[in-house]
């Protein structure tokens, strides 16, 4: 019988309580038990970033967590970015910039270009080229997600 | 990919750490879990046991030793985030060199996790924070069943990936001395993507006296051998010396001949090439942040 914990997290706002295997990754604990699906599993040794989740507000590999580890803190996942029906500029700015092809990068570029942009509103195309270098793009070959990255900063910061 | 299975504790202060690493055997230490947590995944490791210190209290500090004006230096707690270490004002003030370093290791994401202890303990002979530990002279604060002991770095890689640690030792903090104000560092790598390990990294530190001689010179070169090298023959050849590039391409050469690791990034013979370029460079980086500080 494998060891098993009850946890209690904050995801995307609302607090879950489950009791899960201690040796359960953070991903699989959001995608299988919670049913949170777009936090996307690439490689699982964090290589390819598509994992990215934002761990009490900074983005990290949930690959690489367990989910016993975050008892008591706070994740934001892609599904927790949009504001209800209204998505949040950064997902419009990759829209109108077709900054994504297949998408299966996109929850965890997302993830890591919120954190990078709340950081840094005013960024440079090589500080997001930096930012993202640990999330792999197989179709877009990155120049439309660092326009829309440098779009969505332009939004952001407002008129 | 799923780890295998494992009992998990999370304790909250080192003593019982030290405690649970006593009374289980086959037990691992969980830090940021930026190297351990692929390798569990990829049962690399089969530990019966997992330590999480995440938990722990008192390991995550960054502070200033007291020490004379100019020189002294810098504590910094084995759970310490390489995240922190990347934004301290104290780091890049009083250590530039670990300052430069630290960008290039990994990605955000990983540097929100992983921690310095971690990287130290792991031990990778390419790793960004295993060279600086040895181009400053680092000493480490490690407790274990016995109470705590402090070892230099010089005396902590047993081999490749072998840490001088003992199953129930903890690593809880490390000591940088800081070089002083006015010396020039560079840290300066070849990967073949950004946050890769480097193939092979040079971390360059010098001291020049007004007439802009080499006064003190320190090189480590990471991802040459099992562990850091330091090149102490070119160390005490720049003395005298004042950098200019000619002249270090005489004192760099000799770099060519010592052992190389051999793998599927590079063979040995490349990476006795880069040391000798890189060690060059950084060296020329750090007498020019010399110069450009004199002008200020």
């Amino acid at each position: 019988m494998s060891e098993t914990r009850r946890i209690a997290v904050t995801v995307n706002g609302a607090r879950r309580e489950e009791t899960v295997p201690v040796r359960l990754t953070l991903a699989d604990f959001l995608r299988h038990r919670l049913g949170l699906t777009g936090t996307h599993l690439g490689c699982e040794h964090g290589v390819c970033g598509a994992c990215t989740i934002l761990f009490d507000g900074y983005s990290a590999r949930s690959c690489l967590m367990l989910a016993v580890q975050a008892d008591g803190h706070d994740i934001v996942t892609v599904e927790g970015i949009a504001n209800g029906g209204a998505l949040h500029p950064l997902q419009e700015a990759f829209r109108d910039n077709h900054g994504l092809q297949c998408g299966f990068c996109t929850p965890g570029i997302l993830t890591t270009l919120i954190e990078l942009l709340r950081d840094n509103p005013d960024p440079t195309e090589q500080d997001i080229r930096i930012g993202i270098s640990g999330n792999l793009c197989r179709c877009t070959g990155y120049h439309n997600i660092v326009a829309a990255a440098l779009d969505a900063a332009r939004r952001m910061r407002g008129p | 990919m799923k780890p295998p299975q494992f009992s998990y504790y999370d304790p909250r202060t080192t003593a019982e750490v030290v405690g649970l690493l006593t009374s289980h055997d086959n037990a691992k230490l969980l830090a940021g879990g930026q190297s351990l947590m692929p390798m569990l995944n990829m049962r690399y490791v089969l530990p019966d046991h997992i330590v999480d210190l995440n938990r722990v209290d008192g390991l995550d500090y960054i502070r200033e030793q007291n020490g004379a004006p100019g020189s002294g230096a810098i504590e910094i707690g084995a759970m310490t985030r390489q995240r922190d270490i990347e934004f301290s004002d104290l780091v890049r003030r009083r250590c530039p060199l670990m300052h430069e370093a630290i960008a290039q290791v990994g990605h955000r994401q990983t540097r929100n996790r992983g921690t310095l202890g971690g990287s130290l303990c792991h031990l990778d002979p390419a790793a960004e924070l295993v060279s600086v530990a040895a181009a400053l002279d680092a000493s480490l604060a490690i407790t274990g069943k016995n109470g705590v002991r402090s070892v230099d770095f010089a005396a902590f890689p047993l081999g490749y990936m072998t840490p001088a640690l003992e199953p129930d030792d903890l690593l809880t903090g490390v000591t940088f001395p800081c070089w002083p104000d006015g010396h020039g560092s560079a840290f300066v790598e070849f990967s073949r993507r950004h946050g890769d390990f480097a193939i092979v990294s040079a971390a360059a530190l010098i001291e020049e006296d007004t007439t802009g001689k080499v006064t003190r010179a320190a090189l480590t070169l990471g991802g040459l051998g099992p562990a850091p090298v330091r090149a102490g023959a070119v160390e005490r050849a720049l003395i005298g010396e004042t950098i200019g590039d000619r002249r270090l391409r005489d004192i760099c050469e000799p770099l060519r001949k010592l052992d190389a690791l051999e793998d599927i990034h590079a063979p040995a013979s490349y990476r006795q090439h880069l040391a000798t370029v890189l060690a060059r460079r950084a060296f020329l980086k750090a007498h020019e942040r010399i110069v450009a500080g004199r002008g200020m």
